[in-house]
């Protein structure tokens, strides 16, 4: 499939702001099923700083702004060709260990009503079929309700709410799937949403788990599927804040707000660069 | 130099110098208090109060104006930021964060201070003459001072030590005069009394000045004197005009060193160039306390400015 | 009752380093002594080495005591010692290499590879990152304590920030300014070139992008922290800046420092911060302490990181048990230097035994450090002894124990004259291009008659070091 991206958040700063620093993860992922055929991120006033390929394998960019400034802009444009890899990460160079990803954090806390989520899951047995059955029962617990969580709601929060948003059902996958022994983490990246859905969850987040013998496999419980054709991976962490796409900072008082644009297209033909 | 060392530098030498400027305070008010006056001593001690800008600090603490209250205010009291002991504590503070860029000599003498201060602290009271406190004050600054002249390497650091004290010295002459004129002297009838003379003596005593005010100036003791010899006499180290000498001859230096002019040079040449035309008449003609106010002003902006070009670290 | 090993003494007889201090000791009335020590302090008090402990109130500028009374090794017993202190540093590096790289030693088998990938020390983010030479220890301090003329035991690794260093220097200076004779007389090597090491190991660490002079910086917390005056007096004899977080920024794919001729370069950084508050933008986000981007800069070869972020895995009290392994699995030697032996309350087994036999063992926590989470079981009394059963009871992999050491003593001047007291030592290995370490270190003494525990935070002081040429 041949996906379109055009993904700008703006910034703006009630008083002028300096030095703003920025680390971005907003490169599709090196894996097989993913190929890009063309792909620009720019920053309004930045500079580009260092860039890498950390030890999970994902492209982990530096930007700063001097300042001052009242906005700044952050524009990802591109278009990726998508093959259905069947939620398998394949193909993906990383060196961080799995045993890495089972480390606890705030936002992934199994609490009581999480763990009670693992009962009669043999891992050991079958950790694929655990995998999905975890998925499965993290979407019935914990309803797709826009707007009722926050960026800082953490799974145990969101399972007592019962509902909650993509990041709230990776953060609660990750909590159980690490319960019960397996390695999990969170994706974030974008996916072809359809004509009826909303522009936002065009940047969508997921979680992927480890399988002895198959590797990391991605799991939506928000979509109740395995990432496939639709999805672009950008990259992973133990949480969301791990995995932001966009972490950053500022110098100076002003107040920051946020406006987001997302939209993914299918695209019938590629388009045309530079000839 | 890191561009926070030179604030701490900057405010080292202010702090040392306000420490002086409230021991001085002390010293006017006490020697005011003995002497009989329309207003009543308390009156005046009031008006020290709100020249120093801690009238309703002190008021809230302790109440009435007693002078045994107003030594432990302007003297050990924490509560107030301008005390002696708040000011060494700061000036001690601000060293420590940036001892490497002090001498031995420079450390050992605030350290030395801020470690007497706090023995003179556990006395009891009543074995602390006011003298023994202010004397105290004034050989330990100097102290301080003598051994940054004495030891310290001619480099930027000392620049910014200079200019702090000199900005600061010359914002507390200005106030000091300003209480002398606007504060106790309210009533345009005293103008000229023996009472005006004692105050502009003590006043002069107060900043230790006034044998090299006989010397300069002889005979009778008058406003007009007194004013060209603090705000336009570059002989009188406390003067206006030796102290934004001071500033703008420092501010050369970093300019020269750094090979880069700063609109803090061009701000203390725009004061320096107004004081040097400036006659004792046209202050009068303005009024002293418009003319100081005016000044006051000019150094807080001054000081502002200082911190953009050098302080602030968006220096680029 | 245990005998501990007096290293001034064996039998009756004075022991070759200590000869010429028997008469030093014999000839010094108490007047003087006391004299001599007050002079000490009002030194230490001057030069403003004052030692602040963490949530403990009281005096800010609480003086470490000093003890006059020398602890000296002979240059044999010292060449033994800096080959296995060399020997563990190279190791520990190796180790860091490997787990932030291939984990060749977990795959071996040869330490679990839960205790290492789930360490919260343990930086996911620094994985595949090389830092320059393969250093991320570059200062490297290793406890040591000794029971007997030829037995040293390494009680702990420090691969961060280990501290102390200053009184190793300040303690020789005093020593130097008081008892000049003393040094006439004994042929003491010098350890007054440690900063100038130290300077040149960080230089030496500079990152590939770096094509000039390195500048060098020491990064502080700021001048509330205990160790500050350390941290000043080393920048100070470097002859480098001592920064906090806020002098720092990233511009691009450098770090900057903000002086009052605008920005310049910074290319190594000391650091004496944990690895939590470096950079907002990777750790702990509410850090004010840190760089925002420092990592991204870093991670991509534009400052170097001294200790590289991450190292801490290394000095980790559970991983400690494993370091003879590491001696083995990378440098295909035998360890010099012993470790104590050591239960993991993680293990079954090791758990029983511990519990069992807690009036006998020293309990640890495997994160713990300044001697606070600390149970010495002879000394302790029934109720924390329960206090710490039920804390072990209750997470046992957070707790360690070893047997109760017999630790050497030193003879150290005490109210009533001159009584044994305990040491143990730190020496401060150096790891850049070369691996160096100064003939000398901090000895810590424990004051109260008895007491094995000679943290600073518990009534521990210092001594003088002597390492004597041969």
């Amino acid at each position: 499939m041949l996906l379109t991206v055009d993904h700008v958040t703006r910034y703006h700063y009630d008083q002028p702001v300096r030095g703003v620093v920025q680390s971005h993860r907003l490169m599709p992922s090196l894996c097989a099923g993913q190929k890009m055929l063309r792909w620009k991120v720019t920053v309004s006033d930045g500079q580009m700083g260092g860039g890498f390929r950390d030890g999970a394998g994902d492209w982990v960019q530096g930007w700063t702004v001097l300042g001052p400034v009242n906005e700044i802009t952050v524009h990802v444009t591109g278009q990726v060709e998508t093959l259905d890899q069947a939620g398998v990460l394949r193909g993906h160079k990383e060196l961080v260990p799995p045993e890495a990803y089972l480390r606890k954090t705030h936002p992934t806390e199994a609490d009581a009503a999480l763990i009670a989520l693992a009962e009669g899951l043999t891992p050991q047995q079958d950790a694929l079929a655990a995998a999905h059955a975890v998925s499965a029962r993290v979407s019935d617990a914990i309803v797709y309700t826009p707007g009722t969580t926050t960026s800082q709601t953490t799974a145990a929060e969101a399972m007592a709410l019962g509902t909650g948003v993509c990041q709230d059902q990776a953060h609660a996958v990750i909590a159980v799937a690490r319960h019960i022994g397996l390695p999990a983490r969170y994706v974030s990246g974008y996916l072809l949403v359809g004509i009826d859905g909303a522009a936002h969850d065009a940047a969508h987040a997921w979680a992927e788990v480890f399988i002895a013998g198959l590797g990391w496999v991605g799991f939506d419980p928000a979509n109740r599927c395995c990432p496939d054709d639709r999805y672009i991976r950008l990259g992973s962490g133990l949480d969301s804040a791990h995995a932001a796409m966009i972490r950053g900072t500022t110098r100076g008082p002003g107040e920051e707000s946020l406006d987001v644009s997302v939209t993914v297209l299918q695209s019938q033909t590629q388009s045309q660069t530079q000839q | 130099m890191l561009s926070r060392t030179a604030d701490n530098l900057f405010w080292l030498a202010r702090y040392m110098e306000r420490a002086e400027t409230s021991a001085r305070l002390l010293e006017v008010g006490a020697r005011i208090a003995l002497m009989p006056s329309a207003a009543g001593y308390r009156n005046e001690w009031e008006s020290l109060l709100h020249a120093s800008g801690t009238a309703d600090g002190f008021a809230r603490k302790y109440g009435d104006a007693v002078q045994r209250n107003l030594e432990s205010w302007f003297f050990f009291d924490g509560d107030n930021p301008s005390s002696v002991m708040s000011c060494i504590r700061a000036a001690r503070e601000n060293g420590r964060i940036v001892r490497t860029a002090l001498t031995t000599q420079v450390w050992d003498a605030l350290n030395t201070a801020f470690q007497e201060l706090r023995q003179l602290e556990r006395r009891p009271r009543s074995e602390l003459d006011l003298s023994v406190l202010t004397d105290w004050t004034m050989r330990n600054t100097a102290l301080v001072r003598g051994s940054i002249d004495a030891t310290l390497l001619r480099n930027d650091g000392w620049d910014f030590l200079n200019l702090g004290y000199f900005l600061e010295r010359a914002d507390n002459t200005a106030r000091l005069m300003d209480v002398k004129y606007y504060v106790l002297l309210p009533r345009l009838e005293f103008v000229g009394s023996g009472l005006d003379n004692y105050q502009w003596t003590t006043l002069l005593r107060a900043m230790s000045s006034h044998r090299a005010f006989h010397w300069a100036y002889g005979g009778e003791v008058t406003a007009a004197k007194i004013a060209h010899f603090l705000i336009l006499n570059p002989q009188c180290p406390r003067s206006l005009i030796t102290c934004v000498d001071g500033m703008t001859t420092h501010l050369d230096r970093l300019a020269r060193g750094y090979q880069r002019k700063t609109a803090a040079q061009e701000k203390a040449r725009g004061i320096q160039a107004e004081l040097a035309e400036l006659r004792v008449e046209d202050i009068f003609d303005e009024g002293l306390h418009e003319f100081l106010s005016r000044f006051i002003g000019d150094m807080a902006r001054a000081g502002s400015v200082i911190r953009d070009c050098y302080l602030n670290g968006d220096v680029r | 009752m245990t005998s501990y090993f007096n290293e001034m003494y064996q039998g009756h007889s004075v022991r070759a380093p200590y000869a010429r201090l028997q008469d030093w000791m014999t000839a010094m009335p108490a007047e003087l002594r006391q004299m001599k020590q007050a002079e000490a302090e009002a030194l230490f008090r001057r030069i403003g080495i004052t030692f602040a402990v963490y949530g403990e109130g009281g005096d800010p500028d609480r003086l470490i005591p000093f003890d006059m009374f020398p602890r000296v090794f002979s240059g044999a017993e010292w060449a033994k010692l800096e080959r296995g202190i060399k020997q563990r540093a190279r190791a520990l590096n190796a180790f860091l290499v490997d787990v932030y790289g291939r984990g060749e030693i977990v795959r071996a088998g040869r330490i679990p590879a839960r205790l290492v990938y789930l360490n919260e020390a343990y930086e996911k983010a620094v994985v595949g990152i090389v830092p320059p030479k393969g250093v991320y220890s570059h200062i490297v301090g290793i406890d040591l304590v000794r029971t007997g003329p030829d037995e040293f035991f390494v009680l702990e690794d420090n691969c961060r920030t280990p501290s102390g260093v200053s009184y190793m220097l300040e303690n020789r200076e005093i020593m130097m300014r008081m008892f000049p004779d003393l040094f006439r007389e004994n042929r003491i090597q010098p350890v007054d070139s440690y900063p100038e090491i130290l300077r040149r190991t960080l230089a030496s660490v500079a990152p590939q992008k770096c094509d000039r002079e390195p500048t060098v910086v020491i990064l502080t917390p700021g001048h509330y922290n205990s160790a500050y005056y350390e941290h000043s007096f080393l920048a100070d004899l470097m002859g480098v800046e001592l920064v906090e977080g806020q002098d720092l920024f990233v511009e691009g794919e450098f770090v900057f420092m903000r002086t009052t001729e605008g920005p310049r370069r910074v290319d190594v950084i000391y650091r004496r911060l944990d690895d939590a508050f470096i950079d907002p933008l990777c750790f702990r986000p509410d850090s004010m302490l840190g760089v925002p981007g420092l990592m991204d800069v870093y991670r991509s070869g534009g400052v170097s990181i001294c200790s590289a972020p991450g190292a801490g895995v290394a000095d980790d009290k559970a991983v400690y048990t494993y370091v003879p392994e590491m001696i083995r699995f990378y440098l295909g030697e035998e360890p010099i230097l012993n470790n104590v032996p050591t239960w993991q309350c993680g293990k079954a087994e090791d758990l029983k035994y511990v519990l069992a036999h807690l009036n006998e063992l020293v309990v640890k926590e495997v994160h713990g450090s300044g001697g606070y989470g600390m149970l010495v079981g002879p000394k302790a009394s029934a109720d924390q002894v329960e206090l710490f059963r039920a804390r072990i009871t209750a997470n046992p992999g957070n707790y360690i124990a070893q047997p109760t050491l017999a630790l050497s003593t030193t003879p150290t001047f005490v109210a009533e004259g001159i009584a044994p007291r305990h040491v143990d030592l730190r020496p401060y290995c150096l790891v850049g291009e070369r691996i160096e370490l100064v003939p000398g270190g901090l000895t810590r003494v424990a004051l109260t008659e008895g007491s094995l525990v000679v943290n600073s935070s518990q009534g521990g002081g210092v001594k003088d070091t002597w390492v004597l040429a041969e």
